[in-house]
C-alpha cells in the first residue's frame, strides 16, 4: 500500500527510560519492553481486565489465549515495545510493529489510568525509542469518532493521509530516508 | 436458504469462500458465488474462478458461478436485491501487522447499502 508522509522529520522525543508524576499524583515510569516473562504475566494481567468498549479494529483480543497470541506477535523481536509501570501494574503499552519499510503503531492505556496524561508521554516515548533505533516512518489507523485519540496523535505530530475509509489513517517521519 | 457469496480474490474473500462452501455443504443452502472486480487485487479471474472451482469440487458442493460486471458494491447489491436473496455474504477485511481488522471497500459500500442481510466472515 502507498502511504503518503511528510518530507519533515517530526520534533525527537526523549527515549525510555523515564519517569514522570501522572495527574493522579502516581509515579509512572517508562521503560522499553526487554522480554522476561514477568513483564509478559503483568502486560497479559492488563490486557485481560482492559474494558472491552475500549477495544479498537478488534484490538486487544478479549479472551486470554487470544491475547497471548497476540502479545506473542507484536512482542516479536524485529518490534519496538514501551511499557509504562505504576509500581509492578501495566497502565499503558505502545508498540511499533514492522510492516514493508514503517512501522504500525499501536497504544493502549488501561482504564484505571486514562485521562492522566500518560497516553502522551508514552506515545512520545515510543517514538523516541523508535527515532533511537532507526525507524524511519510510522503510520497507523483510527477509529474517527475517537476524538481523544485523533488529537493525541496530531499533538505528537501525526498527519492525516487516508481520509477516505471507515478508519483514518495517519502517519509520521522519525528520520531522513537511509539517514 | 438461498445465500449469494460475493468474491473479489482478496486474501479474506478467499477465506470467505471456503468457510461459506463448508456451511453450505452443512446447512444445505442454495449457494450462488459472484466474482467481481476488485481493482486492488493481483488475482485474475481466472485465477479465482479456478480456486472457486477447487472449493466447490473438494466439498462436492454445487454453486451458480457469476460474474458481476462494474462497481464490486454496487453490482452485488442490485444482483442479490433482483435475484430475491437471503443472504449476502462478504469476507470480513484483512488484518494489519498490528492484527486490527481493516474492513474492504466493496464490504464498507455493501454494508451501508444492502436491503439483504449482510453476513461478513472472519
Amino acid at each position: 500500500m502507498t502511504r503518503t508522509y511528510s518530507d519533515v522529520v517530526a520534533d525527537p522525543y526523549e527515549a525510555p527510560p523515564l519517569s514522570f508524576t501522572d495527574k493522579d499524583d502516581r509515579t509512572i515510569e517508562v521503560r522499553a519492553y526487554e522480554g522476561t516473562d514477568e513483564e509478559l504475566e503483568s502486560l497479559v494481567d492488563m490486557y485481560e481486565s482492559f474494558d472491552p468498549s475500549d477495544r479498537a479494529q478488534g484490538i486487544p483480543p478479549g479472551r486470554e489465549d487470544r491475547i497471548r497470541d497476540w502479545l506473542d506477535n507484536i512482542l516479536d523481536d524485529d518490534c519496538l515495545n514501551v511499557v509504562a509501570w505504576d509500581g509492578d501494574d501495566v497502565a499503558g503499552h505502545a508498540t511499533l510493529v514492522p510492516d514493508g519499510d514503517a512501522y504500525e503503531l499501536a497504544i493502549f492505556v488501561h482504564q484505571t489510568y486514562q485521562r492522566a496524561g500518560i497516553g502522551t508521554r508514552l506515545i512520545k516515548a515510543l517514538l523516541g525509542h523508535g527515532r533511537v533505533s532507526g525507524v524511519e516512518k510510522v503510520w497507523l489507523t483510527v477509529e474517527r469518532w475517537n476524538r481523544a485519540a485523533v488529537n493525541l496523535y496530531q499533538n505528537v505530530g501525526f498527519e492525516t493521509s487516508d481520509a477516505e475509509s471507515f478508519e483514518l489513517e495517519m502517519t509520521i517521519r522519525l528520520s531522513e530516508p537511509d539517514e | 436458504m438461498k445465500v449469494l457469496l460475493g468474491i473479489g480474490g482478496s486474501d479474506d474473500s478467499i477465506r470467505a469462500l471456503e468457510k461459506t462452501v463448508e456451511r453450505t455443504a452443512n446447512a444445505d443452502d442454495d449457494l450462488t458465488i459472484a466474482i467481481v472486480e476488485n481493482p486492488s487485487v493481483e488475482r485474475s479471474r481466472d485465477d479465482i474462478e479456478s480456486k472457486v472451482s477447487e472449493v466447490l469440487s473438494g466439498l462436492g458442493i454445487d454453486a451458480t458461478v457469476r460474474h458481476l460486471e462494474g462497481d464490486p458494491g454496487s453490482s452485488l447489491v442490485d444482483f442479490a436485491e433482483d435475484e430475491g436473496f437471503d443472504q449476502l455474504v462478504l469476507g470480513g477485511g484483512e488484518t494489519s501487522p498490528m492484527g486490527k481488522i481493516q474492513i474492504g471497500s466493496i464490504a464498507e459500500f455493501v454494508l451501508l447499502n444492502s436491503h439483504v442481510t449482510v453476513t461478513l466472515v472472519r
